[in-house]
């Protein structure tokens, strides 16, 4: 589709001590998202964020360009793979579209692939 | 296991308070990077601390027959009636909205209606889990 103005795109760092913050500052002690060991034994390849992590960062990411706090009202989308967080880290790359004058489409990605399935923010009016 | 089938349209208890403090709030920015100054709202997925709780109580239910290690988060939406703001005392209830099976894994869909202190709704959180089946 042409016409949408595209918001700039943003790169967020994401590393296990990130991880460690987010599980005590929500309360998902889940240890998928920091034990390395734990994740492999179920099947992952390593730590993985929490989904509610890269979420957190999709509404940072629409605070930031809208500049404002507390704008969101309503914010959702499917966590169709993933965010693998290596002992190095990775990085999530989040980028928006304008959809009508109060919603946001984002395309959310790590290492080259759509990690949420149709992310979406709408404005307050 | 499968999930117990009369899921469906559940409604647990409340939560009990939650009060939303500076702390609370100031943590999850700055674990998101969230950009945040003493006064502003609280960021638009910190109502999932609440909601948490409550879906929580769901998984920890023996009779629901849910095991934890094989839940996965499938979906989150959230619709904000107001920015959750420190002071708040948040209670969450979860209704049990929907229950599906798709080859031996069960959807199991959930609301929560988050109010505050005088029994406003504050947030609804509406979130999607994937109970895989057991490897035969």
């Amino acid at each position: 589709m042409t016409g949408q103005p595209t918001l700039s795109p943003a790169t967020y760092p994401v590393v296990r001590a990130d991880l460690v913050a987010y599980a005590a500052a929500s309360g998902d002690p889940n240890p998928i998202h920091q034990d390395p060991d734990v994740a492999r034994g179920v099947g992952l390849p390593d730590v993985i964020a929490h989904g509610m992590y890269t979420l957190a960062l999709v509404a940072r990411y629409v605070d930031e360009q809208v500049g404002a706090p507390g704008r969101i009202a309503e914010l959702g989308a499917k966590f169709t793979k993933p965010v693998v967080v290596p002992e190095s880290g990775t990085e999530v790359e989040i980028e928006g579209t304008w959809r009508d004058e109060r919603t946001i489409a984002l395309r959310v990605t790590c290492a080259g692939e759509r990690v949420l399935g149709n992310p979406v923010a709408v404005l307050r009016g | 296991m499968a999930v117990d089938a009369s899921l469906a349209g559940r409604i647990f208890p409340p939560t009990p308070p939650y009060d939303v403090t500076e702390r609370a709030v100031s943590d999850f920015a700055v674990a998101t990077g969230t950009p945040y100054t003493i006064g502003d709202p609280a960021p638009a997925t910190f109502p999932i601390v609440v909601a948490f709780r409550a879906m929580q109580a769901l998984l920890a239910d023996p009779e629901v027959g849910i095991e934890l290690h094989r839940v996965v988060h499938g979906q989150q939406r959230f619709v904000h009636e107001r920015p959750v703001a420190v002071g708040d005392r948040l209670t969450a209830t979860l209704t049990v909205s929907g229950l599906r099976q798709i080859a031996g894994t069960d959807i199991v869909t959930t609301s929560s209606a988050i109010t505050d202190q005088v029994g406003v709704l504050v947030s609804t959180a509406e979130a999607t889990l994937v109970h895989r089946a057991e490897a035969e």
